[in-house]
C-alpha cells in the first residue's frame, strides 16, 4: 500500500488536492480535498439580494454566468418577477449564459484537458504552413519550453498528424474562447463578471446594430465547436478508447432544467429537461426537497443531514472523522454526479426530443459505443461538447427572437421578507443558490454547486462521492502524479473555487476556529 | 538555431484566495493576444517567460511545487499574485500545493518567492486590497499583497493593478511600460496603481456625464440618463473603463445599462455602498478606511 498525494492538481478552476491509497498499481482508496476558502455566504448577509448577482459571480470567474443565472432566478423567485421578465431579458440571459457555457467547453478541452492527450512538442516534426504550428515549432527550437515543460511520462497516442492538428486547434481555442467571449459581452457588459444581468431582467438595451453584430460573431464560434472542437473529442475517445470504460463513478446523474424557451406563445419550456437518471437510462422527474447535505466526514459538528435552506454549518475542525471542508450533497440520501452528461442525458431521455436524441446517438456510434460510454472519463468529455452543440446550435435563433426597442427588464419593487430558489444547468452541471430575505436584506444565502456534488466525500453510510468512486479501481502506472489520475479528476471539469466557498461557518465562530 | 535572442522575462503567478477570474481575464487580452504573450516576444526584444501559471502549465503535484522551490532560489522574476493572503490560521486557508508531504500556504509562499523578485504585480483587486476575499466580515483574515509586505518588511517594488477582473490591458500595459521606460519612470497612485490606467475617475470621462451635469437621472434600468441615483460608483472610482472599454471593445458595465460598483478601488466591494443604492454617506467609512489602507501601503 502506497499513498499518492497530487496537489496541487494544475490545469483546474481553483486550489483542489488527490490522495490515492494505491497497492499493486490499483487505486483502493482515494480522498479529494479543496485547498482555498474564502466563505462567500457569511459576506451575503445582510446585503441587497441584488447585490447577490453580483457577488456570487466572484464565487468564480470561470464560471460567473451560471452563479449570476441562478442568482438573479433566485431574487426574481423572491421579488415575484420570474414571469413578468421581458422576452428579451429572457433570450439575453439565455445567449449570455450560452455563449459563455460553450467559451467554457472549449476552454476545458483544450486549455486544460488537452496536454493530457497530445504532445506539443511533436510540431518540431511539422512541415507544413500552418502560422499557429509554426509560431509554436519556432518557439521550441529557440530553446524555449515553459508552460508546457517540465510533464511527466505520458502515453501519448495520437501519431504525429493528428497531434499537430489537434495542437493547431489548442491554439485557435484560444481566439476562439476570447472572441466569444466578446460576443457575449455585447450582451453581458464585460467578461468575467457580468454586469447587465440584473434583477428583472438585463440592462443592457438593444440596437439593431448590437444584435446583428452578435449574429455574425456567432459563425465562427459556432463553425468551431462543430468542425473542430466535436470531431477532436470523437477522435479522443476513439484513439483512447479505454477511457470510454474507465472513471464511470457513481452511474446515478442528476439536472437541472435551464434555459427557458418559447412554447405555446408563453416562456415555459426549457431547453435542457432537468430530473435524475438511474441504472445507465432510467428516467425519473427530479423534486429539489429531496436534497440535504451530510456533514459525516466534513470538519462539522455532527447533525441529522439538512435541506440547503435550513442547513447548519458549525465548524468543528478536530472531528476525527473528517476530511474535506465540503459537505456531501445526497439526494434521497444517494450519490448522484451532476456535469454535462447529465443535462445531455436528462434531457434525452427525458423530453425523448428526436433532435437532440439523433445528436446524441450519432456521436455514439461515431465512437461506436453506447449510451453506458457515457459514464467515463471520454464519455464526460463528449457530454461535454454535446452540450456544447446543443447550445451553439440555439443561440441564432435566441438572436433573432429580440425585439430591437422592446423592454429588456422590469422594475423591482420586491417584499420586505420573502424566499427565493434559483437552479441553473452550468458548464459543469446542477447548480442551486437558495436566498432568505428579511426586512429587505439577506437573512441566509445557500449554494450548492456541481463540483460540491462531485468533489463531495464520503457520507454517514460510507458513500464515497463521484470523484472518489471514480478513482477506486483505477490501474496507474506509478509517478509522481499519475496521469491516469489526472485525466480523470479533469474529466469532471473541476471547479474548486466554486465547491470550497461552501464551507460556511457562522462568522461568530471564526475566531474559534482551530484548522489541523 | 538554439539560442534565445530576446531578453527573458521569467514570470511567476501563484494564486490566492481568487476566483480565477484574474486568469480568464487576461486569457482574452487583445494585442497582444495571450498566443502571442506566451508564444512571442510581448513587445520586439523582450519576451515574458511563464515559468508557472496554475492554470496553463503541464506540471501538477510535486513537479509543480519544484518550479517554485528552484526559482525562489534564483534572482531576476517577475511575481505576479492573484488572490487575496489569508493570515488567519496561520495561513490555512489557502494552500498552494505540497512537496514530499509538507503543505505550503499562499502566504509562505508569498514570503518565499517575493524578497528575490525584480518586480510584484498585485493582479486584481483581491491582491490589490483584499476585495472580495475580505469583505466584510473577512471571515479568513484575507489581506493585500501590499498589507504582508509591510507586515514582513519586505522591499520588491510593487504595483497594485486592481480590477474585479482587471482589464487584460491594465496588466501587459503596465509590464510593457516598464519595460520600455524603466520601472522608476512608472507613475503610481497612493494606491500604488499606474496612472496611465488609473488616473482618472470613471466620471470624468463617461459618456453620461452630460446627463449628470444637466441633472438628467435614469429612475430605473433601462431609461435614459446617468445611472448615478440607480448606484453607479463611477464618481468616485478610478479606471479608464469609458475610453478604453472591454473585451474588444464591445461594451463596458456604464454601456451595458448597468451602474458601475466600483471594482478598482481599494473600497470594493464594503465601502462603496449597495450596488444599485445611490453613494450614501461614503465620506465617513470611506475615508476611515482608506486612510488605513493608504497607511499600510505606502511603504
Amino acid at each position: 500500500m502506497k499513498k499518492i498525494v497530487i496537489h496541487p492538481i494544475t490545469r483546474i478552476e481553483g486550489h483542489l488536492k488527490v490522495e490515492a491509497i494505491v497497492d499493486n498499481g490499483e487505486v483502493k482508496d482515494a480522498n479529494i480535498s479543496g485547498t482555498m476558502f474564502r466563505g462567500i455566504e457569511i459576506m451575503l448577509k445582510g446585503r441587497d439580494p441584488r447585490d447577490a448577482v453580483m457577488i456570487t459571480q466572484r464565487i468564480c470567474g470561470v464560471c460567473p454566468e451560471p452563479h449570476a443565472t441562478a442568482s438573479v432566478n433566485a431574487v426574481d423567485d423572491y421579488a415575484g418577477l420570474t414571469d413578468k421578465i421581458p422576452e428579451n431579458g429572457i433570450l439575453m440571459r439565455n445567449l449570455i449564459l450560452g455563449t459563455r457555457s460553450v467559451c467554457d467547453h472549449i476552454l476545458h478541452f483544450y486549455i486544460l484537458s488537452g496536454l493530457d492527450y497530445v504532445d506539443p512538442a511533436r510540431v518540431l516534426e511539422y512541415n507544413g504552413s500552418d502560422k499557429d504550428l509554426n509560431t509554436l515549432k519556432y518557439f521550441l527550437q529557440q530553446g524555449y519550453s515553459k508552460p508546457f515543460l517540465p510533464r511527466d511520462e505520458i502515453d501519448y497516442k495520437f501519431d504525429a498528424e493528428t497531434t499537430n492538428a489537434v495542437v493547431s486547434h489548442y491554439i485557435k481555442a484560444l481566439d476562439i474562447y476570447r472572441k466569444a467571449q466578446q460576443a457575449a459581452t455585447i450582451f453581458g457588459g464585460k467578461w468575467p463578471h457580468d454586469a447587465a444581468i440584473v434583477a428583472g431582467g438585463v440592462s443592457q438595451q438593444l440596437t439593431a446594430d448590437r444584435v446583428t453584430e452578435f449574429i455574425w460573431r456567432l459563425e465562427e464560434i459556432v463553425d468551431f465547436v462543430k468542425n473542430y472542437y466535436l470531431p477532436d473529442v470523437i477522435a479522443v475517445a476513439k484513439t483512447y478508447s479505454e477511457y470510454l470504460e474507465i472513471g464511470k463513478g457513481c452511474q446515478n446523474l442528476l439536472a437541472y432544467s435551464s434555459y427557458r424557451t418559447k412554447s405555446n406563445g408563453s416562456y415555459n419550456d426549457t431547453l435542457f429537461t432537468g430530473g435524475l437518471i438511474n441504472n445507465i437510462d432510467k428516467y425519473s422527474e427530479i423534486n429539489i426537497n429531496n436534497i440535504t447535505e451530510d456533514v459525516t466526514h466534513s470538519w462539522y459538528k455532527d447533525s441529522e443531514p439538512l435541506y440547503p435552506g435550513e442547513g447548519k454549518t458549525e465548524p468543528a475542525a478536530d472531528k476525527k472523522e473528517g476530511y474535506s471542508w465540503l459537505k456531501s450533497p445526497r439526494y434521497n440520501g444517494e450519490v448522484y454526479e451532476v456535469g454535462p452528461v447529465a443535462n445531455v442525458l436528462s434531457t434525452y431521455l427525458g423530453k425523448r426530443d428526436p433532435y437532440i436524441k439523433n445528436m446524441v446517438d450519432n456521436a455514439l456510434s461515431e465512437i461506436r459505443g453506447n449510451i453506458s460510454n457515457m459514464y467515463s472519463v471520454a464519455g464526460r468529455h463528449l457530454g461535454r461538447v454535446l452540450s456544447a452543440n446543443i447550445i451553439a446550435d440555439q443561440l441564432l435563433g435566441w438572436a433573432r427572437d429580440l425585439k430591437v426597442g422592446e423592454p429588456t427588464t422590469v422594475e423591482y419593487d420586491p417584499p420586505a421578507d420573502g424566499k427565493g430558489i434559483g437552479l441553473c444547468a452550468a458548464p459543469r452541471g446542477a447548480l442551486g443558490h437558495w436566498l432568505n430575505v428579511k426586512d429587505g436584506r439577506i437573512s441566509n444565502y445557500q449554494v450548492i454547486t456541481p463540483t460540491a456534488w462531485n468533489a463531495s466525500p464520503k457520507d454517514k453510510d460510507g458513500q464515497p462521492g463521484p470523484y472518489e468512486q471514480a478513482l477506486v479501481g483505477l490501474k496507474i502506472k506509478e509517478s509522481q502524479s499519475p496521469i491516469e489520475i489526472l485525466r480523470v479528476i479533469r474529466s469532471f471539469d473541476p471547479c474548486s473555487a466554486c465547491a470550497v466557498h461552501l464551507v460556511t461557518p457562522k462568522g461568530n465562530l471564526i475566531g474559534k476556529y482551530k484548522v489541523v | 538555431m538554439n539560442t534565445k535572442k530576446s531578453t527573458v522575462i521569467p514570470v511567476i503567478n501563484i494564486q490566492g484566495q481568487n476566483c480565477t477570474g484574474c486568469a480568464t481575464s487576461i486569457l482574452c487580452s487583445e494585442y497582444p493576444s495571450i498566443k502571442n504573450i506566451l508564444l512571442q516576444d510581448i513587445i520586439p526584444g523582450f519576451k515574458l517567460e511563464f515559468i508557472f501559471h496554475p492554470n496553463i502549465m503541464t506540471a501538477s503535484g510535486n513537479l509543480a511545487m519544484e518550479i517554485l522551490e528552484n526559482t525562489a532560489k534564483e534572482k531576476g522574476y517577475v511575481l505576479i499574485i492573484d488572490g487575496a493572503i489569508p493570515t488567519g490560521s496561520n495561513g490555512i486557508y489557502c494552500i498552494t500545493g505540497e512537496k514530499d508531504g509538507r503543505k505550503s500556504t499562499i502566504l509562505e509562499e508569498t514570503l518565499k518567492l517575493a524578497p528575490n523578485a525584480l518586480l510584484v504585480i498585485a493582479l486584481g483587486t483581491c491582491a490589490a486590497f483584499g476585495g472580495i476575499a475580505a469583505g466584510n466580515p473577512n471571515p479568513t483574515g484575507a489581506q493585500s499583497v501590499g498589507d504582508i509586505f509591510l507586515t514582513n518588511k519586505i522591499k520588491t517594488p510593487l504595483i497594485n493593478v486592481p480590477g474585479c477582473p482587471p482589464h487584460p490591458d491594465w496588466l501587459f500595459g503596465t509590464i510593457e511600460e516598464v519595460l520600455t521606460k524603466g520601472l522608476e519612470n512608472i507613475q503610481l497612485d497612493d494606491f500604488r496603481r499606474p496612472k496611465t490606467y488609473y488616473g482618472k475617475l470613471i466620471h470624468e470621462n463617461c459618456p453620461n456625464r452630460a446627463y449628470f451635469d444637466e441633472g438628467k437621472f435614469a429612475r430605473k434600468l433601462g431609461d435614459e440618463g446617468c445611472l448615478y441615483e440607480l448606484g453607479c460608483k463611477g464618481s468616485i472610482t478610478y479606471a479608464d473603463c469609458p475610453k478604453r472599454q472591454w473585451n474588444g471593445r464591445t461594451n463596458w458595465v456604464i454601456g451595458s445599462g448597468a451602474p458601475c460598483n466600483g471594482c478598482t478601488s481599494p473600497e470594493y466591494p464594503d465601502f462603496v455602498g449597495d450596488f444599485y443604492e445611490r453613494i450614501i454617506d461614503v465620506e465617513v467609512p470611506a475615508n476611515e478606511k482608506k486612510a488605513k489602507i493608504q497607511k499600510k501601503i505606502i511603504i
